[in-house]
């Protein structure tokens, strides 16, 4: 059975989905390629749980 | 090169199998005298079984080569002898502090909780350990060493193996039930038998710098991820005894090695790393490659691999001797006991399937430390970064840092030598892990569990409520030894002569093993946990006792 959550489950999505916008928007690729890296692994200490981030991974992956 | 150590220069001498007509046969024949060689004979040596060694050096390792001895290493070293010596001349350490460019971004304590006799790590130079195991095997007098006595011609049967050694007398034969293989990681006879050797070698080089120097660094180890003094690579400082210092450069991949080893390219990096007013000599350099590479399997007909011989990790976890020591502890006695006729041969399958986990896992730590270490394309290189740089403010990116995850013991939770919990136990030793040390009193005096465990089949019991059925297990087993754990003064009346009591003075016992009310637990030569129960059942620990001896497992 799968544990990772793929149904809606922010408080506010747009807001969100800005915020990471706003983050990027003066970077340059390398400085965005650090962002993302920070915000990767910040989050996925949050989620902690390898199961749930492995099958973060493969979907990732497979799309 | 070496003004720290000098190695001892060990004779030859002749054997009166040179001059006999036929091949002389014996039981097993050792080829190796390094960690696992001499490990397999004290350990064989110890089950009652003689062996051979042979070896085409003369001497201890030349070098330091493996310095960080884990604390398995040193219990299974106490069954053999030589841990107390090494304790004395080595360097305890358990602090270990990580540094990007010029922070210190994480510091670890591997401080063991208290009550284990023997510490985390120590560090010491192989050739002291090689020194000690030598000598060790020199009071055995089961254990025939040979030195400068060089093997070729290996030639396999289905039952047995024999082989030539080349001495400065000439080319004699032997023969033997079973040839025990640890002559390193290009071993000669793994390739004359063309038995794959298979793996990742991995685009980084790196320089190991012995240096001797009277500095007042703390022992602790310390990593660079991109030092000022070395950019863009990392570094290891870490203490060994007699004030040598073990120096780890990594260099990448575009360099020459045999350029980077030459003392006049070595001293400037060293300089550069300590500073213009330490003094030091070069005690010793050495360059690898990072591999990681292992036998499909370890036994071809009656040869045992073992050591590097069948497995090799890179470094910076402290797998390859602890590795080796590890997988010895796990064979002897089961190759002692097929020698014996109490298991059947199939038993000697489970030391490849027991340690082909513990390779695999060897080698995935090597491996992921690895690729942390040299990131290996520029999406890596940003989450190592982003690891470093969070390290020093957030704990949770600590825990990301791998500046190599140091050996612990393997488990062999899935073996087909354990018999299954049917008992509930909270938290305690489960079935396939090692015991776990506790301070106890025998005869008033200050024991440790492990010194009295391993050698033998052993029952731990807990003995404080009376009950007859502990004298039924002599009856079907007299080769299980039992220790009694706080036993009434009736049970011990009971006890055989090589039975145990011993006393819990501090409770440690009872609740590392949850050692409650009867509860027992079947332990076998190498201290792994095979069985355990929450009551004693004679029959159920014979059964228990069988199958870990591999009566249960298929024929070949």
């Amino acid at each position: 059975m799968r544990k990772l959550n793929l149904e809606p489950n922010f408080t506010d999505a747009d807001a969100f989905y800005a915020a990471l916008t706003d983050l990027h928007r003066d970077a340059s690729p390398e400085q965005s390629e650090k962002l993302n890296a920070r915000l990767i692994l910040i989050l996925a200490n949050q989620i902690g749980d390898i199961e749930i981030l492995q099958e973060a991974l493969s979907i990732a992956s497979d799309i | 090169m070496g003004k720290a150590y000098t190695n001892p220069i060990y004779e030859y001498d002749r054997s009166p199998d040179q001059f006999s007509a036929a091949p002389t046969h014996h039981p097993v024949i050792i080829v190796g005298a390094g960690p696992a060689g001499l490990s397999a004979a004290i350990d064989l040596a110890v089950h009652g079984i003689p062996a051979v060694v042979l070896d085409d050096n003369n001497t201890v390792s030349v070098g330091s080569r493996a310095i960080c001895f884990s604390k398995r290493s040193l219990e299974i070293c106490d069954r053999y002898g030589p841990a107390d010596r090494m304790l004395n001349k080595g360097i305890t350490w358990n602090l270990g502090k990580v540094y990007w460019q010029d922070d210190l971004v994480y510091e670890f304590n591997l401080l063991p909780e208290e009550n284990h006799k023997f510490p985390a790590f120590v560090n010491i130079q192989q050739y002291y350990f090689e020194e000690y195991m030598v000598d060790r095997c020199l009071e055995l007098p089961s254990i025939d060493l040979r030195w400068l006595s060089k093997v070729s011609n290996v030639r396999a049967d289905d039952d047995k193996t024999t082989l030539d050694v080349t001495t400065e007398d000439g080319t004699y034969a032997l023969s033997c039930d079973y040839l025990l293989v640890a002559d390193g990681a290009s071993s000669p006879i793994r390739t004359d038998l063309g038995l794959p050797f298979n793996g990742q070698v991995f685009q980084d080089h790196f320089l190991i710098a012995d240096i001797l120097m009277k500095a007042e660094f703390p022992s602790e180890r310390r990593f660079w991820f991109d030092a000022p003094f070395h950019p863009n690579q990392s570094t290891l400082l870490h203490k060994q005894a007699d004030n040598v210092w073990r120096i780890d450069f990594q260099l990448g991949w575009d360099t020459d090695l045999k350029e980077e080893a030459k003392a006049e390219n070595v001293i400037p990096r060293v300089r550069a790393m300590l500073g213009g007013d330490i003094e030091f000599d070069v005690e010793w350099t050495s360059v690898y490659t990072f591999r990681c590479r292992k036998m499909d399997s370890f036994i071809h007909k009656h040869i045992l691999f073992m050591g590097d011989a069948a497995h090799q990790v890179s470094p910076f976890g402290a797998r390859g001797g602890n590795g080796a020591i590890q997988g010895v502890d796990n064979l002897a006695w089961k190759l002692a006991n097929v020698l014996k006729n109490k298991a059947p041969t199939a038993l000697l399958k489970t030391y490849d399937l027991e340690r082909q986990r513990g390779a695999d896992e060897n080698i995935m730590h090597s491996t992921r430390s690895t690729d942390f270490m040299t990131p290996k394309n520029s999406a890596s290189r940003a989450f190592q970064h982003a690891v470093l740089e969070m390290a020093s403010r957030y704990p949770f990116a600590q825990s990301l840092v791998n500046s190599g995850r140091l050996s612990t013991p393997c488990a062999y939770i899935h073996s087909p030598l354990n018999t299954m919990d049917n008992d509930q136990f909270e938290g305690g030793v489960a079935p396939g892990t090692v015991s776990t040390d506790a301070p106890l009193i025998v005869n008033n005096e200050q024991a440790w569990l492990l010194s009295l465990l391993g050698n033998h089949f052993v029952c731990l019991v807990d003995a404080s409520q009376s009950s007859e059925k502990i004298s039924e297990l002599a009856s079907l087993n007299k080769d299980i030894r039992l220790i009694l754990v706080n036993p009434t003064a009736s049970r011990q009346s009971l006890m055989k002569e090589s039975d145990v009591s011993v006393f819990d003075q501090l409770g440690v016992l009872i609740s590392r093993y949850d050692l409650l009310a009867g509860t027992t637990y079947l332990i076998r030569p190498d201290q792994y946990v095979c069985a355990r129960w929450k009551g004693f059942e004679a029959k159920a620990i014979n059964s228990a006792y069988l199958k870990a001896l591999g009566h249960e497992l298929e024929a070949d």
